[in-house]
């Protein structure tokens, strides 16, 4: 067990920074494209860091969500509108902007860092189990039945909603 | 010999080796199969000629040669193109492939992984390979690639929804999404109370049968999908500015995932890689197990290149209304009819 788990540890750090390296690429990129694909690189480390805590199926949700769909639905975008290789120098914002960025992004970081710090710091964590999905749908559909329901109804008024907007006539 | 199989136990590093060197082997040697089988030889029946008859015996070797033929030509790249991602596309469409043979189950045992989502392992990464397309379609610099890359964008999107709904009703209906739980499923269920042949779910799911082998086909662009590819109107869309080995592994990618989708077609709706009067747990299937999914991977493959010799081009629009207003309604349909009849039995 004691192995397994330094090499979960070893294979968190790698990815880890792979994933952070990739978002910084994301937002330094000179050509919109390579952002999009830096970004391919963000997402399926999350994917790899589900499936190191035995959470498959939150993973391959991940993978067919984020990947699969909204990844190509931006590369989509893109090579519909500005789909020109080599750089392009007026994608970065004004130096206000990204000292703003810079700003909210290390408050997001500490808020977030601190309250998982708070919540889990002290917990001993047991021996890791694969989640079966069998659990994963039992709770959904008892224990968070109703939640679940209105997240249905808002992402359905979501896309009507777009469907409403897109419409010209 | 087969209680000498069942008790062949390696330590992790060397299975995991195993497995890669199988899957690497596995992947180019059935590609090669369906090329040499259908592309070559049934489709020159289908339409009264020969066919290859050169390499080999009966120009069975046609498509070794052919792969020989690729590996030695000149590695090119469009002077416009994206190096880099141009030469990323390629292997990112193959890693799809690659990955999609790791569920697939050729017996109880002689599988990558038994995920317990596989069926939905499946379906997420059968989508990766629109990212390889869109990457390649872009890199290359050239309108014809560009709009290839859209139209596959387009057409692949409009034919996961589909497929991940016809899958749904077997899922219902075996109560899980593993895939060797599906083949224990359709192995050990009865039919009425009769279990002569189990209950091979393309007897109850052959709409999703029927929905599943026309999603694959629009999902591989094959004819009469093949909008991306279209050659008499996009050239060949993305893959025009590919040649030499990176044009081979476009090939090979389309044709190992057509085997593929074939096996988890066979093992979702025709009782993968068990027969009907055996059971499932039998040691018989470390041997007979690759066999009989292989017969059954030929027959759902047969189907598959059978329509795409056979049906003219949709066009663009025939093509999207095809999906959204006539298979995902259907598969819809479907869905709620195995639901209520499964609550019901």
């Amino acid at each position: 067990m004691l192995a397994l788990l330094v090499a979960q540890n070893i294979a968190f750090y790698i990815i880890a920074a792979l994933m952070v390296f990739g978002a910084l690429r994301v937002v330094t990129c000179k050509n919109l494209m390579h952002a999009a694909l830096w970004l391919v690189l963000v997402l399926a480390g999350v994917a790899a860091q589900y499936i190191l805590l035995a959470a498959e199926f939150v993973a391959i949700t991940q993978v067919l969500v984020y990947l699969g769909a909204i990844i190509v639905l931006f590369l989509f975008g893109i090579m519909l509108t500005r789909a020109k290789t080599g750089t392009d120098d007026n994608l970065d914002n004004s130096k206000g902007a990204r000292i703003g960025a810079g700003v909210i992004g290390l408050l997001l970081a500490g808020v977030m860092g601190y309250s998982l710090w708070d919540g889990f710091g002290k917990r001993e964590f047991g021996d890791l189990l694969v989640q079966r999905t069998a659990q994963v749908s039992d709770s959904i559909f008892s224990t968070y039945l109703l939640p679940f329901e209105v997240i249905s109804v808002l992402l359905l008024a979501a896309l009507i909603g777009a469907i409403v907007l897109a419409r010209r006539d | 010999m087969t209680p000498m199989l069942a008790s062949f136990a390696p330590p992790y590093w060397l299975s995991t080796l195993i497995k890669v060197l199988v899957v690497g082997a596995v992947v180019p040697t059935t590609a090669l199969i369906l090329g040499v089988v259908f592309l070559f030889k049934i489709m020159s029946w289908m339409q009264s000629r020969l066919g290859p008859q050169e390499a080999g015996p009966r120009g069975l070797l046609q498509l070794l040669a052919d792969g020989v033929k690729f590996i030695q030509k000149e590695d090119i790249a469009p002077a416009g193109a994206d190096l880099w991602v141009f030469k990323a596309a390629p292997l990112v469409v193959l890693a799809s492939t690659l990955l999609l043979y790791v569920a697939l189950p050729a017996s109880a045992h002689l599988v990558v992984d038994d995920l317990d989502v596989g069926v939905f392992y499946v379906l997420a990464i059968s989508s990766l390979s629109v990212i390889g397309v869109l990457m390649a379609g872009w890199a290359s610099a050239n309108k014809y690639s560009l709009m290839g890359a859209l139209r596959a964008a387009g057409q692949l999107i409009a034919y996961e929804l589909p497929m991940v709904l016809a899958v749904m009703g077997v899922v219902i209906q075996a109560g899980t999404m593993s895939l060797n739980g599906i083949v224990f499923a359709q192995n050990g269920g009865a039919i009425f109370g009769w279990t002569g042949i189990g209950n091979p779910y393309i007897l109850t799911q052959f709409i999703g049968f029927f929905i599943f082998i026309a999603a694959v086909q629009a999902e591989l662009t094959q004819p009469p999908f093949d909008m991306p590819v279209a050659e008499s109107e996009i050239v060949s869309g993305y893959q025009v500015e590919y040649t030499g080995f990176r044009f081979l592994i476009f090939f090979l990618a389309e044709f190992a995932t057509a085997f593929v989708f074939a096996g988890i077609a066979a093992v979702m709706f025709l009782g993968g890689w068990a027969v009907p009067w055996l059971s499932a747990n039998s040691d018989w299937y470390y041997v007979l197990g690759p066999a009989v999914l292989f017969a059954k991977v030929m027959l759902v493959a047969f189907i598959i290149f059978w329509v795409r010799f056979t049906y003219p081009r949709l066009r663009e629009d025939q093509l999207q209304s095809f999906a959204w207003k006539f298979l995902i309604p259907l598969a819809l349909v479907n869905i709620v009819a195995t639901a209520i009849l499964k609550v019901v039995f």
